[in-house]
């Protein structure tokens, strides 16, 4: 573990409101530990812009652990920055070199207004959930939990597809802003499991209108999604889910 | 300030019977001309609030991030907790009941605790009827794990992202009732301020995050779920939002107050690296079950772990304690590591860590078998860190973690405000002292699926409740709080910032001051001291803090100054509490009362009650109340670990 300390020029993207046209603005920032996490990292330029009078730059973030999936921005135009696998708030600054150069930019997509600076409104993801991305039971009155088996492997992919964050790297990354992988995400892990398998045309259906009526892109394989993905959602749950509604487009 | 508990009467495995039994309903068609209002999409807020609007409640919920599935009961790791006895270990409810009460070092109360264990074991058939997607045996029945504090495997988990997947089923299950709207859901709109009329809780004035604007919601009740107040001490393993806000405004407004002394601090984080550090990260627990804990025995030993030989390392833990060695209670664990650092035996960068040693485990096991039981923790570690503990130990830190206090409730956890409840970690009601792994997650579901749809049709078919109105006078007065709150904050920013604070600098001062003095150990000097420093940074905060931009406008510095602002105003009775609690017990050691070896020494004849402090308009000094705890069916013995 050696820390060292690297300067930076930043490109920060800044705008005030929805309604403001925002631009670019730059930053210098020097002395930076290379432990830090690159969210510490805006702490840190957030503090400098504060002891100069200066609006501090807005994000989204909360957990810090990797898990909320609160935090994202695209940095020198990959989602979440270099490192495979890596939410923002757990991307460390020793990825980066001295002198360099990074651009910030917010998630874009058509269904993402930005509200300021690098936060935006995921909201359109909850209504794709809303939508159908549940088993439709009450509290109370539900059979012993070990009263339906489910095969180890089956349940592991059910917990693959399960571990989606909702953070929106994949519609942000992919050409036509489709949100296909998160929508195929949740719809696969409740195709899988058995408890899901009353509502699956129902709800294939629900999630994909909603989806469509969200302005949310089609898929046109580019893959992109998969790549950015932080928790490595993998792009065969958009082909489960594509299965799950040409199935329930069939039947109904 | 009257503390009725309210347990009912009979026998303790009756209790929650004979409670439901004698609760009033309320009509079914009857129950969409209620509102609610949930603060909170936690654990313990989503499942509130779905459950209460399938059972007809018209629900109104709220959240500070943008989603309500990213509440801070998303980053919980290990597991959650219930009696089935799956596993044919011996397991029941009488255990878990037990295993919590004791662990809890016999500060919480029997009846509570007791229903708690009784409902576990539905929350984990609901969160599987939901599509919980809880890790499996080959055979296809769920699997379980052990956790610290018992001796039998009773722990469900999914991977280490138990606390994701139960949220998510949550917030699946909301999700469903904001579809049908019979919840409206509010994100992004942060608590500002409760409303009564004639007493009872009718409503709330929130902060719309994006806007600025203030908001006035009325409701015929208010259920409070918004989690632990661990961020006072700046650092801590919840996430950034975490607050105290919602609770002390209620505590401002006449909740009483429960043990706010009382906070956990775990054994396994990661050391702190730098002044920069925004937050600490939990290494779960489960990883002292291979790896071995260890400190140079020469202090100021400044060698690489890997060039001290074997019979200069001190495995403190192993030898302090035998039959537990590495698996002693979380507090046990901190409290000794930070000694070890304390007489400079502490490692790393700081010297402020100790060894977790994975060596052994490896050599005894294989590496497979290893990185197969902790291989995304190694993973995590290794993107913090840049150090893998396949090659080199772990550094460890112990880190704040849980808060047990929180707003007093009774048995139907009401807060001493009528119609005011408090779910979840914010309330203070099953982990006493200390609470024990994996059942904070239990604890936060059994509140929300099962215990407060009883208590809210108790309590609105208790008694009529006038209609209210939202311009009325006290809703218009407790916006106008709010709004003089925020003026004041922003009072010392026109112009510049020069001689000014930023809110970060307070807060980590602040909670410098609390972890020093009102941490793992305690004395009356230091608490003393604590409490003569605080109003000088109080001072500091209110007249020099410079907070850029305004009011009405998504203005994030003015959010952590707000949140700050409240734990500034409650870091004072923390002290006070700590203070006035001259026993050890559960996670704090009270350097005063201390075995001849050094361990924790309770003092039942003393302390065995509940400390709830009552808000006396801030001039005065708060009051203090006692409940007496209770024990008919668990004798307090004193914890040993040797
Ligand atoms: C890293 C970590 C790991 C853990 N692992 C485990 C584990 O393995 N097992 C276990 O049992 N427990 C674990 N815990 C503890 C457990 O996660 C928490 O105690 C529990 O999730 C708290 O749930 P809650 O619903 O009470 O509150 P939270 O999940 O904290 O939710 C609080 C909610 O209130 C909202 N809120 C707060 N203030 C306001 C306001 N003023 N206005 C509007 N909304 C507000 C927030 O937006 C949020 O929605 C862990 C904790 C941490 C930090
Ligand atoms: S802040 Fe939660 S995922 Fe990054």
């Amino acid at each position: 573990m050696t820390t060292t300390s690297i300067s930076l020029s930043l490109e920060i993207w800044r705008q005030k409101d929805s309604r403001d046209k925002g631009d670019f603005e730059t930053y210098t920032l020097i002395n930076i530990s290379t432990d830090m996490s690159f969210l510490e990292m805006l702490d840190v330029l957030n503090e400098q812009l504060t002891r100069e009078g200066k609006d501090p730059v807005a994000f989204d973030h909360d957990c810090r652990e990797g898990i909320c999936g609160m935090c994202g921005v695209v940095i020198n135009g990959i989602a979440h920055g270099p490192e495979p696998e890596t939410t923002l708030c757990q991307l460390h600054m020793r990825h980066f070199n001295d002198g360099d150069t990074l651009v910030i930019e917010p998630f874009r997509s058509r269904a993402f207004p930005i509200r300021k600076d690098l936060v935006i409104d995921r909201s359109a993801l909850d209504r794709i959930i809303q939508a159908g991305g549940y088993v439709s039971v009450n509290t109370g009155g539900t059979p012993d939990a070990n009263a339906i088996p489910i095969p180890a492997p089956v349940a592991e992919l059910a917990m693959d597809a399960a571990s989606c964050i909702g953070c929106g790297a994949c519609v942000a990354s992919c050409p036509n802003g489709s949100a296909m992988l998160f929508t195929g995400a949740k719809i696969s892990q409740l195709s899988l499991l058995p408890q899901g398998h009353p509502e699956r045309h129902k709800r294939a259906m629900a999630m994909v209108t909603t989806m469509d009526k969200e302005g949310f892109g089609n898929c046109t394989n580019e893959r992109e999604c998969e790549a950015v993905c932080p928790k490595g959602i993998s792009i065969r749950n958009i082909a489960r889910m594509n299965r799950e509604f040409v199935r329930a487009s069939f039947l109904s | 300030m009257e503390l009725n508990s309210n347990v009912p009467e009979g026998p303790l495995a009756e209790k929650w019977d004979t409670h439901r039994f004698a609760s009033k309903l309320v009509n079914p068609a009857n129950r969409r001309k209620y509102s609610v209002i949930v603060v909170g999409t936690g654990l313990a807020g989503a499942s509130a609030a779905a459950t209460l609007a399938e059972q007809g409640y018209e629900v109104q919920t709220f959240c500070i991030q943008d989603s309500p599935r990213r509440a801070h009961s998303i980053s919980a790791q290990g597991g959650i907790n219930a009696a089935k006895n799956y596993q044919n270990d011996g397991d029941s409810i009488q255990r878990l009941f037990y295993d919590t009460i004791k662990g809890g070092d016999f500060r919480s109360r029997e009846a509570n605790v007791y229903r708690l264990a009784q409902v576990s074991n539905a929350i984990i058939d609901q969160c599987v009827a939901q599509g919980v997607p809880f890790a499996r045996e080959y055979g296809g029945t769920l699997a379980n794990r052990s956790f610290g504090g018992a001796q039998v495997s009773r722990t469900f988990y999914a991977r280490g992202q138990t606390g994701q997947q139960l949220l998510l089923g949550a917030y699946s299950t909301l999700s469903r009732q904001i579809h049908s709207g019979k919840v409206s859901m509010y994100p992004r709109k942060e608590m500002m301020e409760l409303v009564l009329v004639d007493g009872k809780a009718r409503g709330i004035i929130t902060r719309d995050i994006i806007t600025g604007e203030l908001e006035r919601y009325s409701a015929d009740a208010v259920i409070l779920a918004t989690g632990g107040y661990g961020n006072a001490y700046f650092l801590s393993t919840n996430a950034m939002a975490s607050n105290v806000t919602a609770i002390w405004r209620a505590h401002k407004k006449g909740a009483g107050f429960a043990n706010p002394c009382f906070v956990q601090i775990h054994p396994t984080c990661i050391p702190v690296h730098g002044s920069f550090q925004s937050k600490l990260t939990l290494m779960s627990e489960s990883l002292r079950n291979d790896g071995r804990v260890w400190v140079p025995k020469q202090p100021g030993d400044t060698r690489r772990a890997g060039s001290i030989p074997e019979d200069e390392r001190d495995y403190y833990l192993e030898s302090k304690y035998p039959s537990f060695g590495n698996l002693v209670p979380r507090d046990v664990a901190s409290r000794n590591a930070k000694e070890q650092c304390d007489e400079g035996k502490g490692v790393g960068t700081t010297n402020l860590a100790v060894y977790l040693d994975f060596a052994d485990a490896i050599k005894r096991d294989g590496e497979t078998t290893i990185l197969k039981k902790y291989g995304n923790l190694f993973q995590m570690y290794e993107k913090i860190t840049d150090s893998n503990p396949l090659h080199e130990p772990m550094l460890i830190y112990p880190a704040v973690h849980y808060t047990m206090g929180g707003l007093w409730v009774d048995y139907n956890l009401m807060t001493t405000i009528p119609g005011l409840f408090a779910i979840g970690e914010c309330n203070f009601s099953d982990h006493g002292a200390n609470r024990l792994g994996a059942s904070a997650l239990m604890q936060g579901l059994a509140d929300g699926y099962f215990i407060i749809g009883t208590s809210i049709a108790h309590y609105l078919g208790s008694g009529s409740l006038d209609p209210v109105n939202t311009d009325s006078r006290e809703f218009t007065d407790s916006e106008l709080q709010v709004q003089e709150r925020i003026a004041r904050l922003l009072r010392c920013c026109d112009g510049s910032p020069e001689g000014k604070v930023t809110v970060d600098e307070i807060h980590k001062e602040l909670g410098l001051l609390l972890w020093d003095h009102c941490g793992m150990a305690r004395n009356k000097e230091g608490l003393e001291k604590a409490l003569a420093e605080l109003p000088a940074i109080q001072e500091k905060f209110w007249n020099n803090v410079f907070i850029p931009g305004t009011g009405t406008e998504l203005n994030q510095s003015l959010e952590r100054a707000g949140r700050l602002a409240d734990f500034l105003e409650f870091a004072e009775i923390m002290i006070l509490d700590a203070l006035e609690r001259k026993e050890s017990c559960g996670c704090h050691l009270r350097e005063e009362s201390q075995t001849e070896d050094h361990e924790a020494l309770r003092d039942d004849a003393g302390y065995s009650h509940v400390s709830v402090w009552e808000y006396q308009g801030g001039q005065s000094a708060p009051t203090l109340h006692k409940e007496q705890l209770l024990f008919e069916n668990v004798t307090p013995s004193q914890r040993s670990y040797k």
